[in-house]
C-alpha cells in the first residue's frame, strides 16, 4: 500500500515517540517497581474480622517501626472505620509524622468504594471479596481530605475521613 | 454508486425514527446534566425529593447509551441506503430493531424514574437496581444487533450484486463499527444476561463482582471507539465534499478503520488499573495495547489535514498556514465538525494520560475523568453529530437548511466551545486537586481541600448552564429543520476519493483476516487474567438494593 513521504516521516515520528512512552512505562512498572495498586489477595466479605488486619483492634493506625506505620480500614457505605480511640468513639482523623512509610490495607464489607487520599497518590478501588493494599511515603505536611470516589449509594457524597500529616 | 437525490421516503422515515428518540434523549439528558452542575455548585436543591444520583444515573443512561446509539445507527442506516441501498426486507428487520430497542429504553427509563435503579450507567454490582433496569437495558443491546445484522446483510447483498469490486467506503466503514459494536457487546450482554438478571431475580444469591467489572470494561472501552467512528465517518468521507475536496486516500482510511476495530477492544483493564485482583502484567500489557490506536488516530490526523490543505491550496491560497483560509469556515456543516476535531487534540492528551497505566492513579475517580469524556463524546462526537444533523435532518424531511440556522448553528457550536471550555477546564483542575467524579455537593467535614473544590464546581455550573442554552439552541434547530424549514432538496454530500490516490488493495477487504485477527488480541489479553479471576475468585456478593433508595 502506498503511503505518501511526509505521511512516512509523521507516522515514524509518532510511532517512535510511543515505542520511547511505553519503554518509559515499562521501565517504571517492572524495573522500578511503580506499579498500580494490584494487590491478588482475597477474603470473605461476609467475614472481614477472620483476617488478622481487620480484627476490631487493629484498625486504624499502628507503628509498626520508627517511621513505618501501617493503616487497616474497613469500608463499608458510607463510613471508614477506622478504629476507636482511647475514649471509645470511632476515630476521624488520623496524624501521622512527614516522611513516615505507611502501607493501607482496605476492604468493604458491602458494595464498591474508592480509597482516595485527595492531593496524593493514594487511589485505589476498593471492591468486595479483594483486599487493596499500597504503600507510600507521606512527605508534605498537610491535612489530606480521605474520599470514596466510586458511587456506593445514596449517602456516597458523606463518606470522608481526614489524614494529618505533621 | 452515489446518486445526487435524497433517500427514498420510507428509509428517510426510518433515520428520522431515530433521529426523534436521539433529539428527544438530547433535551432531557442535557436538562439532568445542568440539573447536577447546579446541585454541585451547593445552590440548589433538587424538588420533589428527586435525588441527585437519579439525575445521575438519567444523565449517562440516557445520553451516552441512548442519545448515543440511536444516533449512531439512524446515521449509518442512511449511509448504507446512501450507497448499497437497502430492500423491504432489510428495512422491517431495522424497524424491528428500532422498536426492541425503543421498548428496552422505556423499559430501563421507567425504572429509574421510579427511583428503583440508581446504580448510574455502569450499574456496578453489588449495587442492585429492580430487575426492569437490567432487562430494558438487555433488549437496547439485542435490538442493536438487529440493526448489526441488517447492515451486515446490506453489504453482503451488494457484494453478491457487483462481484469483484471494493465496497464502498462508508459502508466498508459502516461494517467495522457494527462489527466492533457487536464483538464488544457480547461482553456487557453476557454480564447481564448471565449475572445480573438471574442475581437480581433472586435466582442465584451472589454475583462475582470482579468478573462483572471485567465484562462491562470488555464493553465500556469500545464503546467509546463505537461512539468516535461515525464522527471518523464523516470527517473522512462526507467533509471533503463540504470543503470542496476529495478523500486523501481510500485504503488509509480503510486501514484506520479496521486498525480501530484490533485495538479498541482488548484494552478494558486500562479503566481498572486500580483495582485490586488483577495481576500487573495483564494490565501493563492491556496499556501497550490501549496505546496502538494512536497509530490509526495519526493516520486520520494526517489524513484531514492533508485534505484541507490540498483543498485549501487548489483554491489559490498560498503560503505556509494561508489554505486554511481557502475552508468555508462560514459553513456550519464544515465548522461545528471542525471544532469537535480541534477538541481532539485536548481530548486525546488527556486519554493517553489517563490510560499511562501507574499515572492513572493521579486521576482515577477524580472529576479531571468527567472533563476528560466530556471533551471526547461530549465535544468532538457531539459537535461533528450536529454537524451532521444539519444537511442530514433537511435532507431527509425533503426541506433546505436555511442561512439563518446556518448563522444560528454558527453560534451554537461557539456556545458550545465557551461552555465546554469553561466547564471542563475546571473539571480537570478540580480533578487534579482530588476532587471525586458522581459525587453530590458536600464539604467533605469542612475540609480546606474541599472548600477548594467547591469554586470550581461553581464554575461547572457556569459551564454547564451555558451549555444548555447551546442544547436549546439545537433542540430548536432540530425541530425547525424538521418541521418549519423551506422545503427543498438538501444535498447529502458524499466525498469522491482524489484522483491521485493509488488504487486500494483488495486485502483491506478481508473480513476474515481482520476478524481473526480481532478475536485473537482479545483472546490474548483476556483469556488468562479471566481465567484466574474465576479460579481465585472470593465469596459472591448478595445484592445491596436499601443504600441506592
Amino acid at each position: 500500500m502506498h503511503l505518501h513521504k511526509y505521511e512516512k516521516l509523521w507516522l515514524i515520528f509518532g510511532i517512535g515517540s510511543l515505542i520511547l512512552f511505553l519503554t518509559v512505562l515499562g521501565i517504571g512498572a517492572f524495573y522500578k517497581g511503580m506499579q498500580p495498586p494490584s494487590h491478588l489477595a482475597t477474603i470473605d466479605p461476609q467475614n472481614v474480622e477472620a483476617h488478622e488486619a481487620f480484627r476490631e483492634e487493629n484498625l486504624g493506625l499502628r507503628q509498626l517501626d520508627d517511621d513505618k506505620y501501617i493503616v487497616s480500614v474497613i469500608a463499608s457505605a458510607f463510613n471508614y472505620d477506622l478504629g476507636l480511640d482511647e475514649e471509645g468513639s470511632a476515630v476521624k482523623n488520623i496524624r501521622i509524622p512527614a516522611g513516615s512509610t505507611v502501607l493501607f490495607q482496605v476492604t468493604t464489607v458491602d458494595v464498591v468504594h474508592g480509597f482516595h487520599l485527595a492531593g496524593t497518590n493514594v487511589n485505589m478501588m476498593v471492591e468486595p471479596g479483594h483486599i487493596s493494599s499500597l504503600e507510600t511515603v507521606l512527605k508534605t505536611p498537610g491535612v489530606y481530605t480521605l474520599v470514596c470516589n466510586e458511587y456506593c449509594g445514596t449517602g456516597h457524597h458523606y463518606m470522608a475521613s481526614t489524614v494529618e500529616v505533621y | 454508486m452515489t446518486t445526487n437525490t435524497n433517500l427514498n421516503k420510507f428509509d428517510s422515515k426510518l433515520v428520522m425514527a431515530h433521529m426523534h428518540v436521539a433529539f428527544v434523549s438530547l433535551f432531557i439528558g442535557g436538562l439532568m446534566g445542568l440539573l447536577q452542575t447546579l446541585v454541585r455548585a451547593g445552590t440548589f436543591t433538587l424538588p420533589f425529593g428527586i435525588g441527585y444520583y437519579q439525575i445521575l444515573t438519567v444523565h449517562g443512561v440516557i445520553l451516552a447509551l441512548v442519545l448515543t446509539t440511536f444516533f449512531i445507527i439512524g446515521f449509518q442506516f442512511s449511509l448504507m441506503s446512501k450507497t448499497v441501498g437497502m430492500t423491504d426486507k432489510q428495512r422491517d428487520s431495522a424497524w424491528f430493531g428500532f422498536w426492541i430497542m425503543l421498548f428496552g429504553t422505556v423499559t430501563t427509563a421507567v425504572t429509574i424514574l421510579l427511583g428503583q435503579a440508581n446504580v448510574l450507567y455502569t450499574f456496578y454490582a453489588p449495587l442492585k437496581a429492580f430487575p426492569t433496569f437490567y432487562i430494558g437495558l438487555a433488549l437496547v443491546v439485542i435490538g442493536s444487533w438487529i440493526g448489526c445484522f441488517t447492515n451486515f446483510r446490506q453489504l453482503y447483498v451488494w457484494k453478491k450484486k457487483n462481484k469483484g469490486e471494493k465496497s464502498p467506503l462508508l459502508a466498508f466503514m459502516v461494517v467495522i463499527n457494527m462489527l466492533l459494536w457487536f464483538i464488544a457487546t457480547l461482553g456487557v450482554a453476557a454480564t447481564v444476561i448471565l449475572q445480573f438478571i438471574p442475581w437480581s431475580l433472586g435466582m442465584v444469591d451472589t454475583i462475582n463482582v470482579l468478573l462483572s467489572r471485567t465484562l462491562f470494561w470488555y464493553f465500556g472501552h469500545p464503546l467509546v471507539y463505537f461512539w468516535l467512528l461515525p464522527a471518523y465517518m464523516a470527517w473522512y468521507a462526507i467533509i471533503p465534499k463540504i470543503i470542496g475536496g476529495k478523500i486523501f486516500s481510500d485504503s488509509l482510511a480503510r486501514l484506520a478503520f479496521i486498525l480501530f476495530l484490533m485495538f479498541s477492544i482488548p484494552v478494558g483493564f486500562h479503566h481498572q488499573l486500580t483495582e485490586p485482583g488483577i495481576d500487573p502484567l495483564w494490565k501493563f500489557i492491556q496499556v501497550v495495547l490501549t496505546f496502538m490506536v494512536i497509530i490509526p488516530s495519526l493516520l486520520t490526523a494526517f489524513s484531514m489535514f492533508a485534505t484541507f490543505e490540498i483543498t485549501g491550496r487548489k483554491k489559490g491560497y498560498t503560503g505556509l498556514f494561508g489554505w486554511l483560509k481557502g475552508l468555508p469556515w462560514k459553513d456550519v456543516r464544515f465548522f461545528a465538525p471542525m471544532v469537535g476535531m480541534i477538541f481532539f487534540i485536548p481530548a486525546g492528551t488527556g486519554g493517553i494520560i489517563n490510560a499511562s497505566n501507574q499515572m492513572n492513579q493521579v486521576v482515577h475517580n477524580t472529576i479531571w475523568v468527567t472533563g476528560h469524556f466530556h471533551l471526547t463524546v461530549g465535544t468532538t462526537v457531539i459537535l461533528t453529530f450536529f454537524g451532521i444533523s444539519y444537511w442530514l435532518i433537511p435532507s431527509l424531511t425533503g426541506r433546505k437548511l436555511t442561512s439563518k440556522i446556518n448563522t444560528l448553528g454558527i453560534i451554537q457550536t461557539i456556545v458550545w466551545t465557551v461552555g465546554m471550555t469553561i466547564m471542563s477546564g475546571s473539571m480537570h483542575i478540580a480533578g487534579l486537586l482530588g476532587a471525586p467524579r458522581r459525587s453530590s455537593y458536600s464539604t467533605y467535614g469542612g475540609t480546606e481541600q474541599a472548600s477548594e473544590w467547591i469554586s470550581y464546581q461553581i464554575a461547572q455550573a457556569v459551564g454547564g448552564s451555558i451549555l444548555f442554552i447551546g442544547i436549546i439552541l439545537m433542540v430548536y434547530i432540530f425541530i425547525y429543520m424538521v418541521w418549519a424549514a423551506p422545503k427543498g432538496v438538501e444535498e447529502f454530500p458524499l466525498a469522491k476519493v482524489s484522483e491521485n490516490a493509488e488504487p486500494t488493495p483488495m486485502f483491506l477487504e478481508n473480513w476474515k483476516l481482520w476478524i481473526g485477527i480481532t478475536i485473537a488480541l482479545i483472546l490474548f489479553a483476556y483469556t488468562i487474567p479471566v481465567i484466574d479471576i474465576i479460579q481465585h475468585s472470593p465469596p459472591g456478593s448478595p445484592p445491596f438494593d436499601i443504600i441506592i433508595k
